[in-house]
């Protein structure tokens, strides 16, 4: 019993990390059917410029404030001079832009910040919590609960203002939103700031529990995707499912069969999933009218 | 003293050689050197050119050796075999080097050791694995430590304290499979039993479920984590997390303060082998490495800017055993300089006392590794 308890313990703690990171993708897709690649790396910018804000002497909560305003604004910059000039290009030449600037920032953190992997305080300390012979750090909590608490300002920013509205216009049909008097290309833009905001604060939020490092983004994009699509690309809600259920799965798998497989066996249960249902959990299926 | 004896020996020559400078115009000695200075391996190969550099320049302006000076010639392959495959012919055929220093991994270093042994020239590879020198071949030569000495070395302390049965959780990158593998082929040998065994990838950031599952077997009383990189550290913290009270090995890989601040309060206690180099401050003063890794620790942190790594050490101690065979040699004649490498006898270099012999084209004994214990966030030697 405490077994299983310390599998769930684990799972939600892994899975967290992944809602979070899938979170970030869900805007720019719902805005320009675009799957963001370098959404990984403003998980990496987030909690690496926090780390070395910190370590120059800025307090932390400043550090993480500073961190998610550079983030933000390297999102705006990917928008405006890459995405943006390519506006004519398909979804996919515009997948392969995301991938292109994600090894750019790499680069470019490598020699910014170093090589090494940094860590980060966690909020309420290192002492985990013990419930019925299994453990959890309190930092794991508090990042389920700021996916929660995006999941739901996402939810009022989509479907209780006009701005939302007008990003879910963007991405139902452009030219018609275009014609009903929205600026498509300042909606995508705005996407782009709020996505990197959510990852640079994901990336601060986790970095006490996972670590991290110029390269932490490329795996965590590659398990957020994951989530993102086990959940449905684009429904917020179906990101942290679908986060979770990956990081219980992988608990179970390791725990339980060998921790060997534990990566094939998410991947198997993924594949049998959207052969089943295509659009992932939640996602909408898309009818097209005629 | 020996080290101190050594370098009154080589300014004393370098003396000779600079009054002697006239007389004779001395060619240079091509030393090659194929280093991974970028990509992933750039964390050996950075710290091993910039080593050799330093040295080379130090050898020069002390008059070189046998008074000739040395010129180094560095290619980087970026940890791509293939690459280092063709700057070794590059360096064979058309620099002419009459020795070479490198092969920063163990897959460069092995794609290399075919043209050397061919074209016979001597080759010291800095690279880990103990294949390399395993079987020996006449030109290749090797100065860091392999896996299988930091199994046996952890494998005597737990003897030591009469644990007999472990378990091994080990990282599924490239050091964490060869390491693993090491320690189970040596463990039947030291009279080890490994109970259970688990695995995770790389990158995970959640270990419990494996380390539960050790919880739960039972018989085991200790637990070795072969791993490199940030696992390590997310084991160690899981470990306190699930409040297991077994002693927990680490591996030389994470010999690094860097693990220490990682780990945070969960390293506590935690035991690892390592290179003298890491706590030269700790060594005692009878210590007979404590006088050179002082030496080198101090230099390199002084000229590069950056704290000392076990790796730069290997690139020197590789120069200095080439340049005390060719010493010995009187010449730089590739046949008499390989020879000498072969009979170099107590040598003190950054890794350990290196006794090398024809059946031996490593020459270190398990005192090489200091085994060590985390306390109040730094290293402690374990007597």
């Amino acid at each position: 019993m405490a077994e299983l308890l310390q599998f769930i313990f684990s799972g939600l703690t892994v899975g967290a990390v992944y809602a979070l990171v899938a979170l970030g993708f869900t805007l720019i897709y719902n805005a320009s059917d675009v799957v963001n690649f370098a959404q990984g790396e403003f998980v990496m910018l987030g909690g690496m410029t926090t780390v070395f804000l910190g370590l120059a002497g800025v307090p932390l909560p400043i550090a993480a404030l500073i961190a998610v305003i550079a983030t933000v604004a390297v999102g705006v910059a990917l928008h405006r001079l890459a995405i943006e000039p390519a506006r004519g290009a398909g979804p996919v030449a515009l997948i392969m832009i995301t991938i292109g600037a994600s090894i750019f920032l790499r680069g470019i953190a490598q020699i910014i910040f170093d090589k090494r992997f940094h860590s980060l305080p966690p909020l309420f300390g290192n002492d985990p919590i013990r419930v019925g012979g299994a453990a959890i750090l309190p930092q794991s909590l508090v990042v389920l609960f700021g996916a929660v608490v995006i999941v739901v300002l996402l939810w009022v920013f989509i479907d209780r203002t006009l701005l939302g509205k007008a990003v879910i216009a963007t991405a139902a049909n452009r030219l018609a939103a275009r014609l009903v008097g929205i600026d498509t290309r300042r909606i995508v833009g705005f996407s782009f700031a709020v996505s990197a905001a959510i990852g640079a604060v994901a990336g601060i939020l986790v970095t006490p529990v996972t670590l991290t490092s110029y390269e932490v983004g490329t795996l965590l994009a590659l398990k957020g995707f994951a989530a993102a699509m086990l959940g449905g690309m684009g429904n917020a809600i179906g990101a942290v499912v679908g986060g979770i259920l990956l990081g219980l799965l992988e608990a179970f798998a390791a725990g339980y069969l060998s921790s060997q497989y534990k990566d094939a066996v998410a991947f198997l249960v993924i594949l049998a999933v959207l052969f089943a249902m295509p659009q992932g959990l939640f996602g909408r299926a898309k009818v097209d009218r005629v | 003293m020996r080290a101190l004896q050594r370098f009154g020996v080589t300014v004393g020559i370098g003396l000779l050689a600079l009054l002697s400078v006239g007389h004779q115009a001395s060619a240079q000695i091509k030393i090659g050197a194929v280093l991974s200075v970028t990509g992933p391996a750039s964390f050996l190969g950075d710290p091993e050119k910039k080593t050799l550099e330093m040295y080379v320049d130090d050898i020069n302006a002390t008059g070189g050796v046998n008074g000739q000076k040395l010129q180094l010639i560095v290619y980087d392959d970026g940890a791509k075999a293939s690459e280092a495959l063709t700057f070794a012919k590059r360096l064979l055929d058309e620099d002419k080097i009459i020795a070479m220093i490198g092969g920063s991994t163990t897959g460069s270093t092995l794609a290399m050791i075919p043209v050397f042994e061919e074209a016979q020239v001597p080759f010291i590879s800095l690279a880990g694995a103990i294949q390399i020198i395993q079987p020996v071949r006449k030109w290749v030569f090797k100065t860091p430590h392999t896996d299988t000495m930091a199994c046996e070395k952890i494998f005597a302390d737990l003897k030591r304290r009469n644990l007999t049965t472990i378990a091994i959780i080990a990282g599924a990158d490239a050091f964490g499979k060869s390491m693993r593998d090491q320690c189970v082929a040596v463990a039947p040998k030291a009279g080890i039993t490994i109970a259970h065994e688990e695995t995770y990838g790389a990158s995970d950031t959640d270990m419990t479920p494996q380390l539960t599952n050790i919880k739960g077997k039972a018989g085991v009383q200790a637990v070795v984590n072969t791993g490199f990189g940030q696992g390590p550290a997310i084991v160690t913290r899981n470990y306190r997390q699930l409040d297991i009270k077994l002693p927990l090995y680490q591996s030389h890989g994470v010999a690094s303060k860097q693990f220490i601040s990682l780990a945070g309060p969960a390293a506590e206690g935690v035991r690892l082998p390592a290179a003298a180099l890491l706590v030269a401050d700790k060594l005692p003063e009878n210590d007979k490495q404590k006088l050179i890794v002082e030496y080198y620790k101090k230099t390199y942190e002084q000229r590069s800017g950056q704290p000392v790594s076990t790796f730069g050490g290997h690139a020197y101690d590789g120069l200095m055993i080439l340049v005390e065979a060719a010493k010995r040699a009187g010449s730089w004649d590739k046949a008499k300089l390989r020879d000498e490498i072969e009979k170099t006898k107590d040598f003190i270099g950054t890794a350990g006392i290196v006794n090398m012999s024809p059946t031996d084209h490593l020459g270190l004994d398990l005192t090489a590794f200091r085994m060590l214990e985390i306390k109040n966030g730094d290293w402690t030697l374990v007597p």
